[in-house]
């Protein structure tokens, strides 16, 4: 399998907050794979330096072969990654429609039509509400919203932070099926999560954080049979 | 008729005003920093017009052209040069390099065009080469609005139509919303923030150079200082209609120059401002987001 998105030896800092040190993963081409740990512990922070959002003081990031370490955030998600931000980060102010377009924004205008019927019909709630501004939305629909946006861009790779965030159980069941869905289809996905039962079940592989390292990693189902792991992220 | 006639000067006034807010508010909507030299772009205006009539004999409208030109060159320089290093320093350091960048305008003109006023040639005179009188009357000649009056509000009236479509319709417009909500998620959609915000900066610039040219044809008195209460006051309209907000700039602005014009002819020139000031405080008290500013929940 080839990999897409190779972190190597990455070093983040906020100030004099050393938050990410040292990590390195690997995501290859179809799989799921997901980031978990406990609050704190460098999981969006890692997502955002993927996405060019913050910068690694030293380490590497290569996406198909590319290192991103110089790319401005703005001229990433055009070589086919995508962040679907912690909180959501819709454009509270624009409607439905203008927020999905604003998703397109790297695309050439023809083809947008087709995108947008593609994203109504994975979220028929979203169709429903597209003149609607996404102030007005349910946490849910912002979270369709946002990922609906990011898909617009015709991600290769995929990152979710907390998709099921806030979220009702039955909700968050959707989300993932809409997640299994994607993956499907062919997006590979990089999902962080503190619902770390749901994310491992649907993950091929998975890493655990704790305070900006990873201490652990192994297929999804390895991680959800250990008794370590069981102990202190599925509660007991 | 006398109430009609100063309603209209007011709300001719009001339209300079309103088209000097949608500048600052646009770049306050987007930049998140209130840009006090933007009074001073419009003086520069108003020179670069002066300029390009007096002393190369340019018609009008190319005069005009060529003061938003320039304006649009000098606001671009302005945000790279002065405010884009500030991007992340705290805004209180930002206002005091605004305010620096103000008086470095102001001091510029002085020693280009020393400190005598200008007289200014208007676009359209009071009067035509007959001696006639360039206004519009109605009520058999018992109000007189001047051409330059029309011209000014029907100004205002087209820019902020423009303003909306743009800001509605287009792809780099819905991108200036975007950007100015979070600035972060619109740079994970493909949108280059930097250079949003010198878009921004260059159209409010344009505009600071028609209000240049149309306040200096009203008010024909050309110095150095001559941007800085006008710009005071479309602060003032800005923040009065909801800063941030295109309509309540246009709002602001119109309000306030009623309120102004309404306040010298029937209580006092002197206290005129004052009155101004103190409507903008009693609503601010009322609506502290400005007539048309909202706040907007937000989901966790
Ligand atoms: N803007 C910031 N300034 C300073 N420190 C920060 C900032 N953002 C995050 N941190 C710190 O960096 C560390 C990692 O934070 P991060 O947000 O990546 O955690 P997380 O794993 O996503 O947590 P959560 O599950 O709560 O979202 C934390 O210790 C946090 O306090
Ligand atoms: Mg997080």
């Amino acid at each position: 399998m080839a990999s897409i998105l190779r972190v190597d030896d990455i070093n983040v800092y906020y100030g004099s907050i050393h938050a990410i040190k040292g990590i390195s993963f690997e995501v290859n081409e179809g799989e799921i794979v997901t980031l978990i740990g406990a609050n704190g512990a460098g999981k969006s922070t890692t997502l955002n330096t993927i996405s060019g959002l913050l910068h690694s003081r030293t380490g590497s990031v290569t996406f198909m072969g590319e290192t991103l370490g110089k790319v401005p955030c703005h001229k990433i998600v055009s070589k086919g990654l995508a962040l679907v931000p912690e909180g959501r980060r819709v454009f509270l102010q624009m409607t439905v429609q203008e927020n999905l377009e604003m998703g397109a924004y790297t695309q050439s205008s023809k083809a947008i039509d087709q995108d947008l019927e593609h994203v109504y019909e994975l979220f028929p709630r979203l169709k429903e509400r597209m003149k609607q501004v996404a102030g007005t939305l349910s946490g849910g629909e912002q979270q369709m919203l946002a990922m609906g946006r990011a898909l617009m861009s015709h991600p290769k790779l995929l990152m979710l932070d907390e998709p099921s965030m806030g979220l009702a159980p039955i909700l968050v069941e959707q989300i993932f099926e809409i997640i299994q869905n994607l993956h499907k289809a062919g997006t590979t996905i990089l999902l962080v999560e503190q619902n770390a039962a749901a994310a491992l079940s649907v993950a091929d592989r998975g890493y655990v954080l704790e305070t900006g390292k990873i201490v652990t990693s192994g297929t999804g189902k390895e991680l959800l049979a250990s008794p370590a792991i069981k102990k202190a992220y599925l509660g007991g | 008729m006398e109430f009609l006639s100063y309603l209209i000067s007011g709300i001719s006034l009001g339209s300079v005003y309103a088209i000097i807010a949608l500048g600052y508010t646009m770049v306050y909507g987007i930049a998140k920093m209130l840009n006090f030299a933007h009074g001073d772009v419009i003086m520069v205006g108003g020179y670069i017009s002066f300029c390009a009539i007096s002393y190369l004999g340019l018609p009008g409208w190319l005069a005009l052209i060529l003061a938003m030109a320039v304006c649009t060159v000098l606001g671009i320089v302005i945000e790279g040069l002065a405010y884009k290093p500030l991007r992340s320093a705290p805004s209180l350091a930002v206002l005091i390099t605004a305010i620096g960048v103000s008086y470095f305008l102001q001091n510029t003109a002085l020693l280009i065009w020393k400190a005598a006023p200008k007289v200014y040639p208007s676009l359209i005179p009071t009067t035509n080469a007959q001696g006639e009188s360039n206004a519009l009357q109605l009520f058999n000649g018992q109000l007189s609005i001047s051409y330059i009056s029309l011209l000014t509000m029907a100004s205002c009236i087209v820019i902020m139509i423009a303003l909306t479509l743009f800001t509605s319709k287009t792809k780099m417009g819905k991108a200036m919303r975007a950007c100015s909500e979070d600035k972060g998620a619109a740079q994970l959609m493909g949108i280059n923030v930097n250079a949003t915000i010198s878009t921004t900066f260059a159209i409010g610039s344009a505009l600071a150079a028609i209000a240049g040219v149309l306040l200096c044809s009203s008010y024909p008195t050309l110095q150095p200082t001559t941007g800085s209460m006008p710009g005071i006051k479309a602060f003032t309209a800005a923040v009065f209609g909801g800063i941030g907000s295109i309509p309540g700039a246009f709002l602001g602005g119109l309000l306030l120059g009623i309120i102004e014009a309404m306040a010298k002819a029937y209580i006092s020139t002197n206290l005129a401002n004052t009155i101004v000031f103190a409507v903008l405080i009693v609503v601010l008290l009322v609506k502290p987001a400005g007539l048309l500013g909202k706040y907007v929940p937000e989901k966790v």
